[in-house]
């Protein structure tokens, strides 16, 4: 892993981030602290780990990604925006009637395997694609992406039962461990910990990582991706809010978007200076 | 006892086995009720066709969903209705029915047939939910030679996802020979022209009773067996209640949101007629054998004779009126 490498991903991760904060403030929607806390995440997978091709989203060796903690999707637009699976103009219909991009994963829009937004469900269907892959003979791994308050439901550990049950080696979770949830704070609201122990407990591998260090995070990943035992869990530590100083850590921007000044506010501190010509420039892209 | 007329557990369990034997891309989903619900014949013969998913409905729809997700296989999960219906109410709406995923569902142990299990085991109200949910197709199959058909079309050959109910007992043969299930479609049974008849699942066969028991009293009741609930075959209920003027509906369901429901909604917006709905009164269930169940809860053949009766009288006053 070169440190070129890591700088191009810690680029579109910045650009994951300026997008999200830029999309949701023209769509007066959305929600920011987990989009923004998902980030790094998201370009390590989409920009070094998964094997899709956007030109061909219905590749059937592809991996999977479910995006279970649906209500953070604007990043995960920005990233298939970012990735090519559609124009990056087309973000900045997100709010509006009629558009693609919903405001919690939808089917129509290129790139999302299954609509989640409903938290609790996306594990589940990870589990069935998985059995499904395994079943047909394909070499495909599926990845899904789970909140921390998401966890508190009783499927996911369901769905957590059955992988290791199963012995899902083709199926691996990471868990955007921000410690907030849209009312407070996990350990106040209901507490997790202790928390790798539980997923131990339930036949999991776990592994964990600073879910903003992009060298740890392509680390766990590349490691997570190789473990073929049974399923596996990547815990990232991270912080909701993660690039703007005062969205940081608080559940008040759970989802709330920013409005002109605060948004700009935002972009200033993600390297965009004029958020205006930032947003022109991004609605010129009309092509993939 | 011919195939035709065995409990319709027995008989899904083989014709389920019969249907994974041509189509090797059948895989069924349990959630520990396997022998409840008949697919566990299936799980002897492909085990690696079944997947076990433990006292866990919920997971076991979003595992049917993410494994009709590769396109290449069918999912077919099965467990009791009450499970089916209520338990995994917004699984089946988010992973299932709004991605429009081809998975087949069925609700075992319909409606009072599910008799010793008492209220927690007896989906009252099954029909009713899985007729508001978008992108469903619900079915409830008079018989066992019904329910081969709607294997064939609706598990193997029609793409997207269904809702199919199956009884725990043996149901007296009622469709007619030659007859085939298809999707949105009534089948008339019986002609007459005073009053139309219509039930659904294990009912129509009380219905055909009573048509045959107002006979006797010179009432001619056409009886209408609409299996699909949703999408629901108008044009026959709009010719009916044009036709004979007073409608009964009968099912092993609540009154509410089921055939009667569905039914009410046609009349209401293209052709008004007095209707009667008869099916459990907007309670939840008891334990109890179950002739004596169906009779508590007012699903007898007499109870469809009292409903034409007064329908019938409704549209007498109202020609009545309309004369005056």
């Amino acid at each position: 892993m070169t440190d070129t490498l890591l700088r191009a991903l810690e680029e579109k991760a910045q650009q994951i981030r300026q997008l999200s904060i830029s999309m949701m403030a023209h769509g007066k929607i959305g929600h920011v602290g987990g989009s923004l806390s998902e980030a790094d995440l998201l370009a390590a997978l989409y920009f070094r780990i998964l094997r899709v091709d956007p030109a061909y989203p219905q590749w059937e060796d592809r991996d999977r990604f479910v995006l279970s903690k649906g209500h953070a999707c604007p990043a995960h637009y920005a990233a298939l925006a970012l990735r090519g699976y559609f124009p990056t103009a087309e973000l900045y219909t997100f709010g509006s009637i009629d558009a693609r991009l919903q405001c919690h994963p939808s089917p129509q829009t290129p790139g999302v395997e299954i609509p989640t937004g409903s938290l609790g469900q996306g594990l589940s269907v990870a589990v069935g694609m998985a059995w499904a892959g395994r079943l047909l003979g394909r070499g495909y791994r599926v990845w899904a992406l789970l909140g921390d308050g998401e966890i508190d439901c009783g499927q996911i550990w369901e769905a957590a039962m059955a992988a290791g049950h199963y012995r899902l080696g083709n199926l691996t979770a990471i868990l955007d461990y921000n410690k907030i949830q849209a009312q407070g704070r996990c350990a106040e609201m209901m507490t997790l910990e202790p928390l790798r122990g539980k997923w131990e407990a339930f036949n999991w591998m776990v592994w964990e990582a600073d879910g903003h260090d992009m060298a740890q995070i392509v680390a766990g990943l590349e490691t997570a991706g190789a473990y073929t035992a049974g399923p596996g869990i990547l815990i990232a530590h991270t912080v909701k809010g993660k690039g703007v100083s005062f969205m940081e850590n608080t559940h008040v921007w759970h989802t709330h978007a920013p409005g002109p000044e605060d948004a700009a506010r935002a972009l200033a501190e993600l390297g965009i200076d004029d958020p205006e010509a930032f947003r022109s420039r991004m609605m010129a892209r009309t092509g993939v | 006892m011919t195939r035709a007329e065995q409990d319709m557990r027995v008989f899904f369990a083989e014709a389920l086995v019969a249907l994974g034997r041509a189509h090797p891309n059948l895989v069924v989903l349990d959630a520990d009720l396997n022998s409840s619900t008949g697919t566990r014949r299936y799980a002897e013969e492909f085990p690696d066709r079944f997947v076990q998913c433990g006292i866990a409905e919920q997971n076991m729809m979003g595992v049917a969903a993410g494994i009709a997700a590769s396109r290449r296989l069918i999912p077919l999960a099965a467990t009791f209705g009450v499970f089916a219906a209520r338990r995994t109410y917004d699984q089946v709406a988010m992973s299932i029915a709004y991605p429009r995923l081809n998975v087949k569902i069925v609700g075992a142990s319909s409606g009072l047939t599910s008799a010793p299990g008492g209220a927690s085991h007896q989906p009252l109200e099954d029909l009713a939910l899985m007729r508001a949910m978008p992108s469903m197709t619900v079915i409830d199959p008079a018989d066992n030679p019904e329910l081969q058909g709607v294997l064939e079309t609706m598990v193997v050959e029609y793409d997207g996802p269904v809702y199919i109910r199956t009884m725990r007992c043996a149901p007296p043969r009622v469709t007619p020979a030659g007859y085939r299930f298809q999707r949105g479609k009534a089948v008339a049974l019986r002609d007459g022209g005073d009053v139309t008849l219509i039930g659904t699942g294990l009912m129509t066969s009380v219905a055909m009773e009573a048509a045959a028991r107002l006979a006797e009293d010179g009432v001619g009741a056409r009886v209408i067996h609409s299996p699909c609930l949703k999408p629901m075959d108008e044009e026959t209920v709009i010719s009916a209640a044009e036709e004979t003027g007073a409608i009964v509906t009968v099912e092993n369901h609540s009154i509410i949101g089921g055939l009667g429901g569905a039914v009410a909604e046609i009349l209401g917006e293209h052709a008004p007629a007095p209707l009667a709905r008869v099916g459990t009164p907007d309670v939840f269930g008891e334990t109890g054998p179950m002739d004596a169940l169906f009779a508590k809860y007012g699903l007898t053949v007499n109870d469809v004779i009292r409903a034409a009766r007064r329908v019938l009288a409704r549209k007498a006053g109202r020609a009545g009126a309309a004369r005056a």
